[in-house]
């Protein structure tokens, strides 16, 4: 399959990743490229198999719903880009 | 002493013949003087590495030293560590100063290991060349315009010029085997779910696994005993009997059965590595073991099936890399909306946003079934081919990659042809078993060529002990770069 701009654009916004139309047009053909590799597996008869999702046929585990970690709020707060009074901050999203 | 096991260094320690100390400082010079060249570490902090040294020092004194205390190992930059920056090899984390250690670098300081410092990686371990680093590609020690591999090319660099004595490594589609065959080195990845994901920054979490990265065999027993084992903090962390990776070392191979999959050994592999690895192969028989073919016929579609579902993990797992809570925000933004797509765009890296971006693809609507899915089956189709071959044998055999390392900037331009570098390695992850790779021997331009050993679930004592023998009667291993004298 091959793919558009049009495409590669609506992938990147869905991706929140900002391109310009140069890189557009430059990932459209590595990607197209890509998903010719990827094709291959279209001929595959597939049929009854159960798809694998994991190695191990494990299920989740559970725990008890009690409190294990401690707060470190300043700690983890000390490599964010911005905070002010214990809170990270973001432009506007409410007017 | 650059030269030496773990085994050795550690009795050297424990007979008070070499302090931690003075270890550490060597190889601290040894890294001073070959990293600018090499670019294997992102970051050293000597006095840190040096307080943990005076700590195993005191340990070996007061006699309640471990197999590993005192010993300096290097750790991939993926692995967080408390004050220690980790960047995984991207500029979306070149500030990110680790406010706690990931269950394996835990495990390391438990057994009190000095950390040497974080090695250079291909970006969130995207990449079979290390060109992908944001802090630069790391040559190959064995001749500086080929790569080392990847993505662990800076550990398997390290190792091999002797910048440590030990190394992590994590290994996704292949990221320990692939530099370790192609620097010339020892690395296994054990069983999914035999190390603790914890603190391991995540590329595509069903495939992720951590291991170690040494010179022999031997040494990777030692350094596995210390990593594996339980850990509820990771939900995919298997909960089984502590074992000793060490116990089967000594065993004979007579009565080894080897399965060589047709398909490893068919168009695409290189002259060189063909006879390599059949060289190899003939020790082995000297060593009592039968050999036998195998098929893995659906291996052939492991990298299309790779390529769909690691990039759907990737893109998921990358999602929280958004410039609100650590890590790079773009400079100029304007709202909200804004600020995520030119952090991600400025704080990513070509190959990185490729990957998110077939993920993206993948995992959307009305394509989901035709590529996500279908991989998936396709996954359990590769899985049923090697339950199928370990009903012949008791391990596989065959390259660890198609040729020997190759030029930097050879493979660049094409995302395609870097990605078949892995070509006998991804089938490996998609099915969760144990791989290795060992070196044994060299082909044209006289660089290292990778055995790979494929084990059935849990076998990796049994892995080992195939290495180990191989070892013992061949002398690739202890084959050494020159580098001029330090």
């Amino acid at each position: 399959m091959s793919l558009n701009n049009a495409d590669v654009r609506k992938v990147a916004r869905l991706a929140r990743l900002a391109m310009s139309e140069t890189e557009i047009e430059t990932a459209r053909s590595q990607l197209s490229g890509i998903f010719a590799l990827i094709a291959e597996m279209q001929a595959v008869d597939t049929k009854g198999i159960a798809p694998m999702s994991h190695a191990q046929d494990v299920s989740q585990r559970l725990r008890e719903d009690v409190v294990t970690e401690t707060n470190q709020r300043e700690l983890f707060q000390s490599i964010a880009p911005q905070v002010e009074a214990g809170l990270y901050l973001v432009p506007q999203v409410i007017e | 002493m650059i030269n030496a096991s773990i085994k050795q260094l550690s009795a050297a320690l424990a007979a008070k013949t070499i302090s931690s100390v003075e270890l550490t400082q060597l190889y601290l010079d040894r890294i001073a003087s070959l990293n600018p060249e090499l670019n294997a570490y992102i970051t050293v902090q000597p006095e840190v590495s040096l307080a943990q040294a005076r700590v195993a020092d005191a340990r070996l004194v007061a006699g309640n030293a471990e197999a590993l205390t005192g010993i300096p190992i290097a750790q991939k930059d993926i692995f967080c560590a408390k004050g220690w920056l980790t960047t995984c090899g991207s500029k979306m984390l070149h500030n990110f100063v680790s406010p706690y250690d990931a269950h394996v670098i835990a495990r390391f300081n438990d057994a009190g290991a000095v950390n040497l410092g974080k090695t250079n990686m291909d970006e969130f371990a995207m990449g079979s060349s290390n060109e992908t680093s944001h802090y630069g590609p790391v040559k190959n020690p064995w001749d500086q315009a080929r790569v080392p591999g990847g993505s662990s090319g800076g550990s398997a660099c390290a190792i091999a010029a002797r910048l440590c004595a030990a190394a992590t490594g994590t290994d996704t589609g292949g990221s320990i085997r692939q530099p370790a065959s192609l620097c010339g080195i020892s690395g296994l990845k054990p069983t999914y779910g035999v190390v603790s994901r914890y603190g391991m920054i995540a590329f595509a979490s069903s495939l992720d696994q951590a291991g170690p990265m040494a010179r022999s065999a031997e040494d990777l027993a030692l350094l596995l005993n210390a990593m594996a084992g339980f850990d509820e903090r990771d939900s995919t962390s298997l909960q089984r009997d502590k074992e000793d990776y060490a116990r089967d070392l000594a065993k004979p191979l007579s009565g080894l059965r080897i399965g060589l999959p047709k398909e490893f050994f068919a168009e695409g592999l290189s002259g060189d590595v063909a006879q390599a690895v059949e060289t190899a192969i003939a020790e082995y028989r000297k060593l009592g073991a039968t050999v036998v073919e195998i098929s893995l016929p659906n291996s052939k579609l492991s990298v299309p099936v790779y390529y769909v579902l690691a990039p759907a993990e990737a893109s998921s797992n990358l999602s929280r890399f958004d410039g609100v809570r650590y890590g790079y925000r773009a400079p100029e933004y304007g709202d909200l909306a804004d600020m995520y797509e030119k952090s991600r765009a400025q704080g990513f890296g070509a190959e990185v946003k490729r990957r998110i971006m077939i993920g993206t693809y993948v995992l959307s609507h009305g394509y989901y079934d035709a590529y996500y899915l279908q991989a998936q089956k396709i996954r359990r189709l590769i899985a049923q081919d090697f339950t199928e071959a370990f009903k012949q044998c008791d391990v596989i055999m065959g390259p660890t990659a198609p040729s020997t390392a190759f030029k930097l900037g050879e493979k660049g331009d094409d995302p395609v042809q870097m990605y078949l570098s892995d070509i006998y390695t991804i089938a490996v992850n998609l099915a969760g078993l144990p791989g290795m790779s060992i070196p044994c021997g060299f082909g044209v331009n006289n660089m290292p060529v990778g055995l790979q050993i494929i084990g059935n679930y849990f076998g990796e004592a049994r892995m080992l002990n195939a290495a180990h023998q191989y070892q013992l009667a061949t002398d690739w291993h202890s084959r050494a770069p020159q580098l001029g004298q330090v």
